[in-house]
């Protein structure tokens, strides 16, 4: 990788300050919510996850696309098997150094031929330690990564970013023994694998969809991207839905819209959690999980009768809930891991025994 | 934890003296679980008889006895101290398997006493190959098929089954001893015929070669919370030891899949095993598809672990002994950060590069290709954001006259050297991919991931760009971009000037500063700098912008050690500890670099910034422009760190101490000399020649015995002894080219004489604590193998008098303020000096534990200037004798003459201490491996004088009731004597009885072989009989002066009649 063929980049964040770079990928300019990940392995799957939507994604660890990009096969589900959902989400993608040389038996692309081919820029070269210092002191900051003119600042979270990602017709899946309706709020594709291998059948709706008039044994809500604020009426869904009584199981923005749905309150985080190595507490258990959000549920705010289910061995966040009473749980983390994790892909089997107690 | 249970007083095993498996890591891991044991208020008693260790050092365990780590002793140490529990997972496999027989044995339920941590059929399950599969059977977890053997014949017909290639391996063994690939019938016979000798047990398994070896650190506390703290991929695939083997944290090939799936493979294997603390667990990965195996589970801190926590920043030992003791990862606060919990794993934002050091040039007839069994003595860890950048450090950390663009090294058959890689390995690689081969070529030759070849190849394309410069200006372009990976300034100086001496390194700096191409501080945080930390833990690099910290107050830099190896080693690693200790106390805020993971001084907590990087003239400076520290400290960390001395000063470095100029007297032969005729002090004669005829002139005048040094080494060792003009002849023709550039120094070697080593402490050349050590074995032995005895009990008043006084005398002229080493040679009481270092020497920690006297403190207080009182001479006259005596790991070292001679061949070293000599060295012996003789001694005691000088003592081992056997001079020589003796005809002579199948069945419990001269020779029965010694793990004495005190030492105790005295004991009776 000499720098030689590369063209000159920066990145540009809100605050005024600027880091240098070249550029790789795709050669145009853009702009969005400049957050960092310090996932050592997984580029392919942040890549795609929705939750990355709006956002220039900054890796901590220094050597990216060892492995290159696998090949773009389905699963029998019709699901991409190397990604978490059909394309890349991210807007921008920001290295200190790529690798044009890859090497894996599943590899088919560079991660530079990638970026090009989903028309998604590039920034290497890049002191990305002192960038995402930058952030944790400052918290999250918009950017704009400037290669062939000045795009301006873009502010994802002024948007439905939900609305983007959501699947717009609802989709069934699997033949199994009880029938869950997912919300899509921007689901990753490893939550449906989860949820499939577990014998199911899903019906996948859009996230403003009404399912609460439909048959269901169970409720499970998906992670998504920005603020569970904007996702209106599937706070109302919810709420609806809670009172049916039946299981419900919500992963990250999940964990918040069930949360908001109950009568809680989000926030913010200064500069969210998106890594592999985050540690839950739940009783006198610990956990690994793999993380990827910045709006967090208000523990102080929980209605009477629910109860925080996991908190954050670091910050002391809220990690997810449980009813006191009813089948209603959620974390805030991802179970399903890819990347990260899976130590608490258990939480899946509880959905499911949850619907089977349902159903007896 | 329940109130009757709670725990006052446990016992740590320690891992003994430095052997090739088991180094510098487990001081580190026993330091940091005495640390963790006593902030919870336990008293902890320390078995270790490596006296140059920082665990044993004062006012760190309660208390200290320098004893063998073996079951007797052990057990003895049990009943008088009473402890309430037993730690045997930070003291190696030593401790390991002295916990295993103890417990077999019934021992620890009789005192009882409990295992701390992980239970111990946890950890025989992990031993035993068999039970060890079947557990991970129960969970559906594969392991690489395999059968146990305990023949050869059975060994034959499980590999049939299996199919071959296979490998053999043995259980309990150190660092995969005597493990090893057979790829067919013949090959297996022999390699199962050596396993089982180590072992009644051998294992034939599934070959895996060329599938990927990757490991991982996993934690677990007693409420079942499990996590791993890292991950690490050997570049060399399957089939090199990892202790052989290029390795680099984390995995850079894996895919997320892979990683998880591993990570989650490992958590379920170490739940259903119930390991408790810390263990390290090792998979196969098929390069073609996620196939895995699990190879092993070591349930205890190890070599990798001590990798992973220099490499996180985790303070993984230390959290492992909390675990032990019942903590829970969940509560237990996280030191580095100080905000968050122990519980999570960290997250990397730089790529580590482990490099091991080998040094074969130390022996002859090694084997110098590498594989299954570890033969490597040391290694460093570089610390990048490019992976050609850490491996660059890496190299050049192993070897600072070496880097990888610029090596010494060609190979004529590259092909063979790709297929079966030596210690060169890194260098072949490069050769080929230099020399044309594709990348895809070198991959089917070696199976390393085409990854990391690539990036190799990025490091050749950049030395061809630089070339390009030759004598033209270079773009700063360029030279950044070559900084970034990893350049050194001195290979684009040679790249650019074609030279590369310090004019020219100074030349590129220059042009680098004026650019403002500089490297940047960067911070060890564990968490990828996601929240914020309190870590001073630190490295450089180019690839970044920005600082993370900027030193407020000024400090003293301390260099360390380096890597480890033969002749630099722990030892170094306590003297700098102790300076850093005395700075502390001093409140002198102290500022450490140094590289080698398996160390006490790279710890988180030992200095107030580390900086974990190079040794080199280079990243000094560039530290030292960032720290502005008031002076640097380069006395304590041996060789590496006193060859910068010169440099430094004249790159305008404050010095503390000895003057540089002082040093380079003393390190140029020429001037020494001349300063020493001055003085009227006498020394070997010596010359510096660069040619043949000169060099024969000079012999015969003098007369042979000569010691050669070469300047230049072709093969073999680098120093060796010649007898007549035939071996002069000889050497100078096939180890060396002699010429202007490369001359030869000869010395005359004096025999029969006694050689004495001096460490002393003096400010402005006034002496203030010295201790004289004598060598049990005449001069000829290299000071680092040579057992020593502190105090001298057998030298003469007048010697000793003459030795203080020469010293004065040298010290005085020079005006030396710091540590410094003396060796003299006395004969007839005329004294010589042979030696004399400037700086802290191998013996140190030994004369200070002895004396109770730390001499690194008294010349760190030196160095600063501050008040140091001439310590009370009767200090130094004790009422006890400590013996320190080397550690070999022939075993490993496959075809490797175990004879000692002028080039150091120990790995380690133990010290024991005892009311008489005997005592002390008979400990020590035993503390080395050494077993007393049960029944049959074979002699073969070298020429007419030896014998002779051995007479008395045979007769003893007779009157003893020792059952003799000798080879036939031997034999007729002590018949002659009227001492009854069995004949054993020599190996290569095909009568019988034969001394080679009295060794191969075990029939006898020890060989004394004395070599008629200290010649190294061809393939000579002598040689067959000590290399068989060693391969029946039979215990070897090749000297006549320990033979002879070996001999007083059993014939006046018995392993029971030694006493087993804590080393407060013994400081106490002096008070």
């Amino acid at each position: 990788m000499s720098p030689k063929q590369h063209s000159r980049a920066r990145l540009v964040l809100e605050d005024g300050s600027v880091f240098h770079g070249f550029s790789f990928g795709f050669p145009a300019s853009t702009s969005g919510e400049v957050v960092f990940t310090t996932g050592m392995v997984g580029y392919p799957q942040s890549l795609t996850d929705p939750s990355y939507r709006g956002q220039i994604l900054v890796f901590t660890y220094p050597l990216i696309g060892n492995y290159g990009i696998g090949d773009s096969s389905r699963d029998e589900h019709k699901l991409l098997r190397n990604f978490e959902s059909d394309h890349i989400q991210a807007k921008a993608l920001v290295v200190s150094e790529f690798s044009p040389d890859h090497n894996h038996w599943n590899s088919k692309l560079s991660l530079d031929e990638w970026l090009n081919e989903q028309k998604v820029p590039g920034i290497f070269g890049i002191d990305t330690r002192a960038l995402t210092r930058k952030i944790r002191q400052r918290g999250v900051m918009l950017g704009k990564i400037i290669i062939d003119g000045d795009p301006g600042f873009y502010d994802p979270n002024k948007e439905n970013l939900v609305k983007l990602v959501s699947r717009k017709k609802p989709l069934r899946l699997g033949n199994g023994k009880h029938k869950a309706i997912v919300l899509d709020c921007g689901i990753k594709y490893n939550i449906l694998r989860q949820l499939l291998k577990r014998d199911l059948t899903l019906k996948i709706v859009p996230w403003d969809y009404d399912f609460t008039k439909e048959d269901y044994d169970g409720l499970f809500i998906s992670n998504g991207p920005g603020d569970p604020v904007t996702c209106g009426q599937a706070i109302e869904h919810i709420r609806t839905a809670i009172e049916a009584r039946k299981p419900i199981f919500g992963i990250c923005l999940g964990n918040q819209l069930l949360a908001l749905a109950a009568g809680a309150k989000t926030y913010k985080l200064k500069y969210g959690h998106r890594s592999q190595n985050q540690p839950c507490i739940s009783g006198e258990k610990g956990y690994i999980t793999s993380q990827n959000h910045g709006f967090a549920v208000d523990k102080k705010t929980l209605p009477r009768g629910w109860k925080e289910l996991f908190f954050n061995a670091n910050d002391g966040t809220n990690e997810g809930i449980i009813h006191g009473e009813f089948p209603f749980f959620s974390a805030q983390f991802h179970p399903e891991g890819s990347c990260g994790p899976r130590d608490t892909d258990y939480l899946f089997d509880e959905f499911v025994k949850l619907m089977e107690n349902g159903r007896k | 934890m329940k109130k009757s249970n709670k725990l006052k007083k446990v016992l740590l095993l320690g891992s003994g003296g430095l052997s090739i498996g088991q180094a510098g890591e487990f001081d580190y891991s026993g330091s940091q679980a005495i640390k963790a044991l006593k902030e919870e208020g336990i008293r902890v008693i320390l078995i270790n008889p490596n006296i140059a260790t920082i665990q044993t050092s004062k006012n760190f365990a309660d208390e200290v006895y320098f004893l063998p780590v073996t079951a007797s002793f052990v057990e003895k140490i049990i009943a008088k101290e009473k402890p309430d529990g037993i730690l045997l997972s930070f003291g190696g496999q030593t401790a390991l398997n002295c916990g295993i027989e103890l417990h077999k044995s019934g021992t620890l339920a009789k005192h009882r006493v409990r295992v701390l941590g992980t239970p111990i059929e946890t950890i025989i399950a992990t031993e035993d190959r068999a039970l060890f599969v079947e557990k991970l059977s129960e969970i559906g977890v594969k392991a690489p098929r395999s059968t146990a053997v305990s023949s050869v014949s059975d060994g034959l017909n499980a590999a049939r089954k299996i199919g071959f290639p296979v490998i053999v391996r043995v259980a309990y063994a150190l660092g995969g001893l005597g493990s090893g690939f057979c790829k067919n019938e013949k090959e297996l016979e022999s390699h199962l015929k050596l396993a089982l000798t180590y072992s009644e047990q051998a294992l034939v398994e599934e070959s895996l070669k060329g599938w990927k070896e990757v490991e991982y650190e996993v934690m677990r506390d007693s409420k079942d919370n499990c996590m791993t703290v890292c991950n690490m991929e050997n570049l060399d695939p399957l089939g090199i030891h990892t202790g052989e083997s290029i390795v680099v944290a984390p995995s850079q090939t894996l895919t997320d899949s892979e990683y998880h799936k591993l990570r989650e493979l490992s958590i379920k294997v170490i739940r259903h095993l119930g390991v408790i603390g810390e263990c390290n667990i090792q998979f196969a990965l098929d390069p073609y598809s996620e196939d895995y195996r699990v190879i092993e589970v070591n349930a205890r801190l190890s070599r990798s672990s001590a990798l992973a926590s220099k490499a996180t920043g985790y303070p993984l030992a230390f959290i492992a002994a909390k675990l032990v003791i019942g903590k829970s990862l969940t509560e237990i606060p996280n030191p580095v950060t100080g905000v968050t919990k122990a519980f999570y794993e960290p997250a990397m934002d730089y790529v580590v590069v482990k490099f091991p050091r080998w040094d074969s040039e130390k022996f002859w007839n090694v084997e110098r290709e590498i594989g299954s069994s570890m033969k490597s003595v040391g290694e460093a860890m570089a610390i990048g954001r490019k992976f050609e950048e850490a491996l660059q450090k890496a190299v050049r950390m192993i070897n600072p006259r070496v880097s990888l663009t610029e090596h010494p090294f060609a190979f004529t058959d590259l092909k063979k050297e790709l297929e079966r890689p030596t210690d060169k390995r890194i260098f072949a690689l490069l050769s080929a991919l230099e020399q044309g081969y594709s990348v895809d070529e070198v991959f089917k030759l070696t199976m390393i991931d085409k990854w990391f070849l690539y990036k190799i190849q990025n490091i050749i394309k950049m030395r061809v760009e630089l070339k390009k410069q030759l004598h033209g200006p270079i773009s700063p372009e360029l030279l950044r971009s070559a900084k970034e990976l990893g350049f050194s300034d001195r290979q684009i100086a040679k790249c650019v000037m074609g030279k590369d001496d310090f004019k020219s390194e100074m030349r590129i700096r220059g042009i680098r500063k004026k650019h403002s191409i500089t490297p940047v501080t960067k911070q060890i945080d564990t968490l990828a700098a996601e929240y914020p930390c309190r870590t001073n833990y630190l490295y450089l690099t180019y690839n970044g912008t920005e600082d993370d910290i900027r030193p407020k107050k000024k400090g003293i830099i301390v260099l360390g050690g380096g890597a480890y190896s033969i002749g630099s080693s722990v030892e170094f690693d306590w003297c700098c500890v102790e300076c850093v200790k005395t700075l502390r106390k001093e409140k002198i805020p102290s500022v450490v670099i140094n590289y080698n993971p398996e160390t006490v001084s790279t710890d988180y907590d030992e200095s107030d910034r580390l900086y974990f990087d190079e040794l080199s003239l280079e990243r000094v400076l560039d530290i030292y422009d960032k720290e502005k520290p008031s002076g640097l400290v380069l006395s304590f960390g041996g060789q590496i760190p006193n060859n910068l001395a010169l440099p430094l000063s004249k790159c305008g470095v404050k010095i503390l101490g000895t003057k540089p100029k002082s040093i380079d007297i003393v390190e140029d032969r020429h001037k020494f000399s001349k300063i020493l005729d001055e003085l009227g002090l006498d020394q070997p004669e010596w010359k510096e020649l660069t040619s043949l005829k000169d060099a024969k002139e000079f012999c015969f005048r003098v007369g042979y015995p000569i010691i050669i040094r070469p300047s230049y080494v072709l093969s073999g060792s680098a120093m060796s002894v010649v007898y007549s003009e035939e071996d002069l002849e000889e050497f100078l023709k096939k180890a060396t080219t002699l010429s202007k550039e490369h001359p030869v120094v000869l010395t005359k070697f004096i025999t029969e004489a006694k050689e004495i080593d001096m460490d002393l402490v003096a400010v402005n050349g006034e002496i203030r604590a010295y201790a004289i050590s004598e060598h049990v074995e005449n001069a000829g032995v290299h000071s680092g193998d040579a057992t020593l005895v502190t105090p001298a009990q057998k030298l003469y008043i007048e010697t000793v008098r003459q030795i203080k006084w020469i010293s004065r005398k040298v010290m005085r002229h020079l005006k030396i303020t710091g540590p410094v080493n003396f060796q003299f040679l006395a004969k007839e009481n005329k004294i010589k000096i042979i030696e004399c270092n400037l700086r802290a020497s191998r013996s140190f920690p030994f004369v200070s534990k002895v004396y109770g006297i730390n001499f690194i403190e008294l010349a760190t207080k030196a160095i600063l200037g501050k008040k140091v009182e001439r310590a009370d001479t009767r200090a130094f006259d004790l009422d006890y004798v400590g013996v320190k005596a080397p550690q070999f790991s022939f075993t490993r070292l496959r075809g490797a003459d175990p004879l000692l001679g002028v080039e150091m061949a120990s790995t380690g070293e133990v010290a024991c201490l005892g009311e008489k000599v005997e005592e002390a060295f008979l400990k020590a012996l035993l503390s080395t491996g050494f077993r007393i003789p049960k029944k049959n001694i074979l002699l073969s005691t070298g020429g007419i004088k030896e014998k002779t000088r051995l007479l008395d003592y045979v007769k003893k081992l007779r009157e003893k009731g020792y059952s003799l056997f000798a080879t036939p001079g031997t034999a007729d020589f002590y018949r002659k004597h009227g001492i009854e003796m069995t004949v054993l005809h020599w190996p290569l002579e095909n009568k019988e009885p034969n001394v080679k199948d009295f060794l191969a069945q075990r029939e006898i419990d020890l060989v004394i072989n004395i070599p008629k001269s200290n010649e190294k020779g061809e393939l000579s029965n002598d040689y067959y009989i000590r290399r068989a010694a060693v391969d029946f793990s039979i215990p070897l004495i090749t000297n006549a002066q320990c033979a002879a005190l070996f001999v007083e030492a059993i014939c006046l105790y018995g392993e029971n009649d030694l006493e087993v005295k804590g080393w407060s004991e013994y400081l106490d009776s002096e008070e």
